[in-house]
């Protein structure tokens, strides 16, 4: 297990590739925020954002914020349950060329073949860390589709947003797989001694 | 309303303001200790960074006064009325609904709230039928209990209900309550204390369950058939290896608590709510006058 620091949204693909599953993962840069009803909109409605998400890292989250005068500081901002939104994966590798989610709790099976086929990765935080996480997002730079508050388009600077663990990777390997795997193999032990 | 209603109803909305944000902010003690011993025990290197990372969160969320987690969660609230406080639980009900709205305003807290269908955000963290609240009474006494209990969705989300047989039996519930688990896998931010309701209805099975993952890490049910099957289910789950977060590992649950209740003959309910890591709890007890103690297990 390998520790990384990447700064995004990238421009080289290899940055994605030499990620593996497990790795620990430090991010610079700039990141985006997005949530069900986001990710709704622009492909249920089919309206496209209007920002760019070519290279980008996507944050599954719905931050408390106040707004002073014509922007928005953060209060706390924390990250919330990807699997709910697994469908939308493909098509923002695909469409929009998105390298990075990042969400707690993991992707289905569903979301490891899209991810390899287009270099994405699925970055693990730690769920309810969201003290920590928001003394790593410097500013809110962009907000975009207000009227979806809290569920906006989010564009923050960030600075060591982390650890992150690399729960599925751009080779077809998933930490969560693998940990169900194991864990119904377990469970008929558990049964068999009930 | 008298005066004394009038004045007992603006404290018991104080309360209910000032508990809601504390219980965000400032996570039990008796959670803070199951965690520091789920991060002495966990031997995964995935599961050892989720635990070291969960206790630089709560570090930080004492120092810079910031909510443990951002999801301000479904107010819930337990109420233990006594027999002869002087306010109604209509007034009861009114005062905890003002000061959720209250402390949603004025901190201000993301307000989660909305119509089911239409999914329109419905006010400051109440709607129709929300904060839910759940209620005890209590003969020859004058003072009410108010414990809050700001409830996750990532957590919520992971609620399982099943009508087991009679002859399941035992086996049964334990089944489902490990396949429940395995099956939510990282999503309700593991480790946290899984809610087992036992017997009653479906309805009840359910509300059970929420109460069970009320209490505090550590408390036993008083029928010692039922905590023996708690400590046991605690030790099963443990060994299923979803582990922090999900990614893995030996800590999988702080805790199991069952509440139960007689059943129908032919009946024999589980219900399974999860409460994450983040298991936020603060009570306070105000007096037939009005006055509030904070404590954290009122």
């Amino acid at each position: 297990m390998t520790k990384h620091e990447l700064t995004f949204p990238i421009t080289d693909p290899a940055e994605i590739l030499k990620l593996r599953a497990g790795d620990e993962v430090t991010v610079q840069g700039h990141i985006i925020g997005i949530r069900d009803r986001t990710q709704m909109r622009i492909f249920d409605e089919g309206v496209a954002p209007p920002m760019d998400l070519s290279g980008a890292f996507l944050l599954h989250t719905a931050p408390n914020v106040r707004k002073v005068d014509d922007h928005y500081e953060k209060i706390c901002i924390g990250t919330t349950t990807s699997a709910r939104m697994v469908r939308f994966t493909e098509p923002l590798g695909r469409q929009y060329g998105v390298r990075a989610i990042c969400g707690k709790g993991g992707f289905p099976d569903e979301a490891v073949e899209p991810m390899r086929q287009l270099g994405m990765v699925y970055f693990a935080i730690v769920g309810g860390a969201a003290a920590l996480e928001t003394t790593q997002i410097e500013e809110i730079e962009e907000v975009a589709w207000e009227e979806l508050m809290p569920e906006c388009l989010w564009k923050f600077r960030v600075k060591d947003f982390g650890p992150l663990t690399v729960g599925i990777d751009a080779h077809g390997n998933s930490l969560y797989r693998d940990v169900q795997t194991r864990a119904k193999q377990k469970l008929e032990e558990l049964y068999a001694r009930l | 309303m008298p005066q004394l209603a009038v004045d007992l109803q603006s404290s018991v909305e104080d309360a209910a303001a000032h508990l809601y944000v504390w219980a965000l902010k400032d996570i039990p003690q008796d959670l803070r200790d199951a965690l520091a011993a789920a991060r002495d025990k966990e031997t995964s290197v995935t599961g050892k960074r989720v635990l070291d990372t969960i206790h630089r969160n709560v570090n930080i969320a004492d120092s810079e006064g910031n909510l443990v987690c951002q999801d301000t969660g479904i107010a819930v609230y337990h109420c233990k009325v006594g027999e002869h406080f002087p306010l109604h639980p209509a007034r009861i009900y009114e005062a905890l609904r003002a000061g959720t709205a209250r402390a949603t305003i004025e901190h201000p807290l993301r307000s989660n709230a909305v119509h089911t269908l239409t999914r329109e955000n419905t006010g400051p963290n109440i709607g129709y039928r929300l904060p839910i609240v759940h209620w005890e009474f209590i003969p020859d006494w004058d003072g009410l209990d108010v414990k809050c209990v700001p409830k996750g969705s990532g957590s919520e989300n992971m609620s399982f209900l099943k009508m087991c047989v009679p002859a399941d039996g035992v086996k049964g519930i334990k089944q489902f309550v490990l396949e429940s688990i395995v099956g939510a896998g990282g999503k309700p931010c593991p480790p946290g204390i899984v809610g087992v309701g036992i017997g009653g209805s479906a309805d009840y099975a359910m509300h059970l369950a929420k109460e069970a993952i009320m209490r505090p890490i550590g408390t036993r049910n008083h029928d010692p058939l039922v905590a023996q099957l708690e400590d046991e289910l605690f030790e099963l789950l443990n060994e299923t290896g979803i582990g922090p977060m999900g990614l893995g590992g030996d800590v999988t649950v702080l805790q199991c608590h069952i509440e139960h209740a007689d059943t129908h003959m032919t009946l024999n309910p589980v219900a399974v709510n999860y409460q994450c890591w983040a298991a936020r709890r603060a009570s306070a007890h105000v007096s037939a006058t009005g006055d509030i103690a904070y404590e954290r297990d009122a």
